[in-house]
């Protein structure tokens, strides 16, 4: 690789020709502002406030797009510069409603912060106190207030280059220059697929999810209610993070504590469900392999995933696992089985998810997902970040907590369970099941590192009882995309694909903590919190879901066996087609 | 200008579908043919109507996203159709100074809808439009073509209830 020796800040460097300004500024240990860029999608030099000083330039130049040059002096701290991104930021400023007391980003904002370091005490441009909030909240997981909009498209990119959706663009020019969807309608109107992406990417307070905090408190202060909660394998590889753990450690056990000292009556674990999940769904697969069903077999843990199919790709739904989530399974676990070993009737159940989703919200509210006695199987659900602001509420000193268990009464789960939280991790899981089912032999080796990593697409083929079963992994919808359209054209076949909503699967959901652009643009998120849950399975005695001691109770005690009846009224769901502009279809209805 | 979705119901027949559909198909292969599209569609219905919008979207594999940005970026797009009466206030250099954006929001108030809008019935439409070669005469302000010079705010209702009856 040619290599270009630069100085920044007088510090030597050297880095691959082609670098940017910002990049070589990083390999010297210096950071410089940003608030539109994003690596590899977003870079579009429109926020200026990158600019920095270099030799040969004539103005000072936006360090995200400007390529480095042979002996070039870069100077990041110039006054020049800082005059320039003060007046910048009091020009954003001059057009952004400041509440920052109440609002929800307040100390995780990045325009906050840096008009914090730049000393910008007052701003002498327009009437930011006149601005008026215009929110936008036409879905259940998402709210939008273009009050507080910078105009950096980081929401637009991520929508439009990893998630193919682009429901989120730019209207009009100049000051009315705004972003939301095609037509101005909400983003419930123009098929959306509740991922929120764009939510964890925001630099400012524009973009929050729906706060569903008070109606777990609301329980919580209700006597009548039995409250339980169950935690999705790719919290604990970030809850951390809200409260100053490095990024990729596991918080499992300070995690389960914190639940318990916030007053939830069982403290249980979604990785059961995910566990319940390969049962079913291996179960499932076999069925279909044997039998000659609908091939492949499409992976439907994801709800943003599942909506993504249902609105775009509705060919694939008969391909789709009729399986629930392991959220959903979990929920309606806890109203029946759970219910009736407690001796509890399930309408005082409150059954309470913590989930690195924000499409959750979408999707408990589902029809079809309401199994017992017509009861939503689950009645709440929060993020990763509204798990961590009610711990902080309660004024729970997370660092200082023991490493607690689950309760044992759907707290058991297995190493597969774990790595659901990356992508490959169901393939993995199910993989480890599906294989021992048809050969009837235990496995040799239990990782299938080839389904393993953060590539947006993974292809293997396993030679299994005779024949050769072909896989194949995609995350985020962009890839999701890709990979399909090859199938539809007939260039590749398989038995089996994964597919998760967000690029990396559930560990970088749109309900994670939120790391701001100098840390997410030079840290791969998701390959550092996948290592967490890799790292506890390979830990894990029992890692495989049907040698589970649990699932083994709950099968032979009430389930019977995989793809069961009362398996198949509890655990299954279906799908439809849906329109991916439902505004414009309900007007003409 | 606030060039605010159609507020009237979408008139379109099949004929002109048809016609939108063949010409994207001829140049959709082509760089650039957003803008040729776009231009296309105007010119069959009037407008973009949001399910012109749609059809582009379909038919090119361009997010609906990207269509209505462009057609709210540019001037020469229009959302809405024009009404039996269209009404045209010019916001050019001289027009503005001598006061004519005080005669739009004369005629924004007579008439009860946004410029760049329609009303609901279809019988007005108002666009803001730039200079139109009368500056002699500004400000200016132009109903089905007919002229109105040295306009104030007093004159508007006295103009527009001859169009209203």
């Amino acid at each position: 690789m040619d290599m270009v020796n630069v100085k920044v800040n007088g510090i030597p460097v050297s880095v691959p020709a082609g670098s940017t300004v910002l990049e070589a500024a990083n390999a010297a240990g210096v950071d410089i502002p940003t608030l539109c860029y994003m690596k590899e999608i977003n870079a579009i030099g429109a926020c200026r406030m990158c600019v920095t000083e270099v030799t040969g330039a004539r103005g000072l130049v936006a360090a995200c797009v400007y390529p480095v040059a042979e002996g070039m002096e870069i100077n990041t701290n110039s006054k020049k510069a800082f005059d320039a991104r003060k007046r910048t930021l009091e020009l954003i400023l001059s057009n952004h409603r400041m509440e920052c007391t109440t609002c929800a980003r307040s100390h995780n904002c990045e325009l906050q912060q840096l008009a914090n370091e730049y000393g910008v005490k007052e701003v002498r441009f327009g009437d930011p106190g006149s601005l008026q909030p215009q929110i936008e909240c036409s879905t259940a997981h998402l709210i939008r207030d273009n009050s507080k909009c910078v105009l950096c498209r980081r929401c637009m990119a991520v929508c439009n280059h990893l998630q193919s959706v682009a429901v989120i663009g730019a209207s009009e020019r100049g000051f009315a220059t705004h972003i939301g969807s095609p037509f101005d309608r909400g983003l419930g109107e123009v098929g959306c697929i509740s991922c929120g992406q764009c939510i964890a990417v925001c630099p400012t307070g524009a973009l929050t999810e729906v706060d569903d905090t008070d109606k777990v408190w609301a329980a919580l202060a209700d006597p009548t209610k039995h409250v339980v909660v169950g935690t999705a394998p790719a919290v604990r590889a970030a809850l951390g993070e809200e409260f100053g753990e490095k990024i990729g450690t596991n918080v499992e056990g300070k995690m389960v504590a914190a639940l318990r000292r916030l007053g939830f009556d069982g403290v249980f674990d979604v990785n059961a469900g995910a566990d319940l999940t390969i049962m079913e769904e291996a179960n499932e697969l076999v069925e279909r392999v044997k039998t000659g069903g609908v091939l492949p077999m499409i992976t439907s843990c994801s709800p943003g995933w599942v909506r993504f199919c249902e609105q775009y790709f509705p060919e694939f739904i008969p391909n789709l696992s009729t399986c629930k989530s392991p959220q959903q399974m979990f929920g309606a676990m806890m109203k029946s089985y759970y219910a009736k070993q407690a001796g509890i009737d399930p309408k005082d159940i409150f059954v309470v998810t913590a989930m690195p989703c924000t499409a959750k919200k979408y999707e408990i509210r589902r029809p079809d997902e309401a199994s017992v006695d017509g009861l939503w199987d689950i009645d709440a659900t929060i993020t990763t970040r509204e798990l961590a602001k009610m711990i902080r509420k309660a004024g729970i000193k997370f660092e200082r907590l023991p490493d607690e268990k689950f309760d044992p009464a759907f707290g058991d789960f297995t190493g597969a369970g774990v790595i659901f939280g990356a992508t490959g991790g169901v393939m993995e899981a199910a993989l480890r099941t599906a294989v021992e089912t048809l050969t009837g032999e235990e496995l040799k080796k239990l990782d299938f590192t080839e389904v393993r990593g953060v590539a947006g697409i993974k292809e293997a083929s396993y030679e299994v009882a005779g024949m050769t079963v072909k896989v194949a992994v995609a995350s985020g919808m962009a890839n999701a995309k890709e990979l399909l359209e090859r199938v539809k054209r007939g260039e590749a076949t398989y038995h089996f694909i994964e597919i998760m909503g967000c690029p990396g699967g559930c560990v970088n959901g749109g309900g994670q903590p939120i790391q701001p652009g100098s840390v997410r643009n030079f840290v791969d998120l998701r390959a550092e919190r996948a290592k967490a849950l890799y790292a506890q399975d390979a830990a894990m005695p029992i890692r495989k879901s049907h040698e589970s001691p649990l699932m083994k109770k709950v099968y032979a005690e009430y389930l019977g066996k995989p793809g069961s009846h009362l398996a198949h009224e509890l655990l299954h769901t279906s799908y439809s087609k849906r329109s991916r502009y439902p505004g414009l279809e309900a007007e003409k209805a | 200008m606030p060039n605010t979705k159609t507020k009237v119901a979408f008139k379109g027949t099949p004929e002109q579908e048809a016609e939108l559909k063949k010409f994207i198909a001829e140049i959709k292969h082509e760089k650039g043919a957003t803008m040729p599209i776009l231009q296309k569609a105007q010119e069959i219905y009037g407008y973009l109507p949001e399910e012109a919008q749609v059809i582009i979207a379909e038919e090119t594999g361009i997010p609906l996203t990207e269509i209505y940005g462009i057609a709210t970026f540019y001037a020469q797009f229009a959302l809405n159709p024009k009404g039996e009466t269209q009404i045209s206030v010019c916001l050019g250099t001289a027009c503005y100074v001598k006061g004519s954006g005080d005669v739009l929001q004369k005629v924004v108030d007579t008439i009860g809808c946004e410029a760049g809008s329609i009303t609901p019935d279809g019988k007005f439409s108002i666009d803001a439009t730039r200079c139109i070669g009368a500056c002699g005469l500004a400000p200016v302000m132009t109903v089905n073509g007919e002229v109105y010079g040295r306009m104030t705010p007093a004159m508007v209702p006295e103009i527009l209830k001859q169009y209203m009856e």
